[in-house]
């Protein structure tokens, strides 16, 4: 008779994550990695959903009709991205509907960035080339994430997701080559998406609380602030190719270390904006609730529906 | 919103004639009907597909991961199903 | 590299109709221009609408199907203003004709500059747009301007998914619960008037039949009945009775919900004359 050694679920969990095998739904996981991975997927999709408010806003002003069409097809995307995480997060138990919840009222907390109004045609061209690239920084790292609906769904969002930043570049290419006031407008775009863009990486490291955890379990790959570093020395020399000037006089090479030294981020405004208290925090979560509110007769017709001609095939048959 | 929410629907895509359909993420649907159209609109926006399919998630049943073993290692050793596992001379070719 | 199956389809399109002009009077130029100018407006206007509900749809499934029939009619306007931009051969181009025309200029039917609505409004006017269009694009297929031909081909397979999905929309709201039932009536009770313009033709449209360069609308309005007729009953919606057409449009005798739409569509080519975006 073989002696069989029973390991613990949590043992055979924390194995496959040592040896980078993906954690599937219906796998034993630790309540807290379950948790964690919920609130940070479901962040994510809310980010993706409210993402498409400040940008939407120019739809119907793009200049040109490619650019409307670009524009039309990248918010769209988000929707979709936004679908893809919330049903990556649902097969860990959460409904979308609690999830929604939790985002309409206010509980749940989605990417700050987005509290930050869309002034002019250029801030679509600031957020595409700017935001979205911060977005892809922090991405592309999670396809290789420890769960795998997750992992997934990131593949996907990542593939979608090239096109645009690559539009938001190009149409700040074309402002700086344009007219003065066009340069003006991309410049002054420039100097208001710079810094919010940074705190997207989140708090510093010393202040990220569950960073480490997240990183054992192999849900998040890097650092905030190995990402916002790294974001810093890829984007100073692409302003410098559009001719625009990074908003920070702090702003210098480091030979030692191969990187930008840039100068401090201002918490008080993240942590204020995270709170609430930004720009347009309460206009976004008017109109999400608006659409929810004023959507919820149609679901419940199409439900109704669907009741009602389940019951007549039933008779029929 | 303690109203019904529409049930989670598995989308499955055929991405050429002659291929498989796989399985690529899933949709909410009040019906079958909305559920393709729906995995029409979220999956097929890249010509992604030729054909859908469509099957409400609670009418899946899986495997239990914790017989993964009982279930799949006994494949391991049966290397005789591979072509591999035959010797085939030189000379023989496309085989 | 740009990798093209990263792309959506809709932002890849540009230009894709390159058949030489044929050979016209100037006369019939005028004509096939004028009216290819209708047609691309009716589908950008439409497109503007459905547009407005990105973000702020019932169900995020549902926004995103608003959004492919918006970008497939802004496919299909483009495809048109550069076709008119050809014809008309003074170096315009398709953003010209969409972006200086003033809303007398433009000639899109009423229907489609009606605003959005509840979801039940947007549905109705898509569905009544949508069987139009549908059958229309189907007999515009065999004109005997090819590029129009053309494009009419390629925008039916696109319309065929438009008119089933409005379709099936008005049969479970109209067949839902009460609520949306009592919606969808005050929809059509809304929007009706506004669905006899589709058929009536302005002179220009009238010479055009003539010439067998656009298609008659008689068998047209007889699918279109049919189709309705059929939808609605399953929809358990009563067919609504004869009643007065509203029209105008086609002659640039819009609602004063056009220029509102144009105040936004064409604000930066307007504050900014001339410039590349």
């Amino acid at each position: 008779m073989e002696t069989i050694v029973e390991k613990s679920l949590e043992d055979i969990f924390e194995e496959k994550i040592a040896s980078e095998i993906r954690i599937e739904p219906k796998d034993w996981m630790p309540e807290k990695y379950r948790k964690t991975l919920v609130r940070q997927i479901s962040q994510h999709a809310h980010s993706e959903i409210v993402g498409m408010l400040p940008e939407g806003n120019w739809i119907t002003r793009a200049p040109s009709l490619k650019r409307k069409a670009i524009l039309l097809a990248k918010v769209q995307d988000e929707a979709g991205h936004g679908l893809y995480l919330y049903s990556a997060a649902e097969t860990l138990g959460t409904s979308r509907d609690q999830m929604f919840e939790d985002l309409l009222s206010g509980k749940a907390k989605y990417s700050s960035i987005f509290n930050y109004p869309t002034l002019s045609w250029a801030d679509v061209g600031a957020i595409g080339w700017l935001v979205d690239g911060a977005a892809i920084m922090n991405q592309v790292p999670l396809c290789r994430t420890s769960y795998g609906p997750y992992a997934r769904a990131m593949v996907r969002v990542c593939k979608e997701e090239s096109f645009h930043q690559r539009q938001g570049f190009e149409i700040m290419m074309t402002l700086c080559n344009g007219s003065e006031e066009q340069k003006e407008m991309a410049q002054e775009a420039f100097n208001r998406w710079w810094w919010p863009t940074l705190m997207m990486f989140g708090p510093k490291d010393e202040e990220s609380p569950n960073t480490e955890q997240s990183m054992r379990w192999k849900i998040k790959r890097f650092t905030n602030d190995e990402l916002r570093q790294r974001f810093v020395d890829m984007m100073v020399p692409q302003a410098e190719f559009l001719g625009l000037t990074v908003p920070d006089k702090d702003l210098k090479w480091n030979e030692a270390k191969g990187g930008y030294d840039f100068g401090a981020i201002d918490w008080n405004e993240f942590w204020n904006v995270v709170k609430g208290n930004g720009p347009c925090n309460k206009d976004r979560l008017k109109a999400r609730n608006k659409a929810q509110e004023e959507g919820a007769w149609v679901r419940e017709a199409a439900m109704a529906y669907a009741e009602k001609a389940a019951t007549r095939e039933k008779k029929s048959a | 919103m303690n109203k019904k929410e529409w049930p989670l629907w598995e989308v499955f895509i055929r991405s050429k004639q002659g291929l498989d359909h796989k399985h690529v993420g899933s949709i909410h649907a009040a019906d079958a009907e909305m559920a393709i159209l729906n995995a029409r609109d979220v999956y097929t926006r890249r010509m992604e597909g030729v054909s859908i399919w469509v099957v409400e998630s609670s009418h899946i049943h899986a495997s239990n991961p914790e017989e993964a073993g009982s279930f799949f290692d006994p494949a391991n050793d049966k290397v005789y199903r591979h072509p591999t596992f035959y010797v085939v001379p030189a000379e023989i070719k496309n085989m | 590299m740009m990798d093209h199956h990263t792309q959506p389809a809709h932002v890849l399109h540009e230009l894709q109709f390159k058949t030489p002009l044929q050979e016209y009077s100037p006369e019939v130029r005028q004509l096939v221009f004028d009216y290819t100018l209708q047609l691309a407006d009716t589908s950008l206007i439409l497109s503007h609408r459905l547009a407005e509900w990105c973000g702020h749809g019932p169900i995020l499934e549902q926004d995103m199907a608003m959004t492919n029939i918006s970008l497939d009619l802004l496919g299909e306007a483009r495809n048109l203003y550069q076709y008119a931009a050809e014809l008309e051969g003074k170096g315009h181009t398709e953003d010209d004709l969409a972006y200086l025309r003033d809303a007398v200029a433009y000639k899109n039917p009423l229907l489609v500059e009606q605003p959005n609505g509840n979801f039940g409004d947007t549905v109705l006017r898509q569905f009544i747009f949508d069987t139009f269009h549908y059958f229309f694009l189907k007999e515009l297929q065999n004109s005997t301007d090819h590029r129009l031909a053309a494009i009419a081909e390629k925008s039916l397979k696109e319309a065929s998914y438009h008119i089933k999905w409005s379709s099936e929309w008005v049969i479970r709201l109209g067949d839902g619960t009460e609520e949306s039932k009592k919606r969808m009536e005050a929809a059509i009770d809304e929007l009706w008037t506004y669905s006899g313009e589709l058929f009536e033709a302005t002179p220009t449209e009238k010479a055009l039949q003539e010439l067998d360069i656009i298609p008659d609308y008689t068998s047209i309005k007889a699918e279109w009945d049919k189709h309705v007729a059929q939808v609605l009953q399953e929809a358990t919606l009563a067919l609504p009775q004869d009643q007065w057409m509203q029209s105008g449009g086609k002659y640039g005798r819009h609602s004063e919900h056009l220029g509102y739409i144009l105040s936004d569509l064409q604000y930066l080519q307007r504050t900014y004359p001339g410039q590349k975006w």
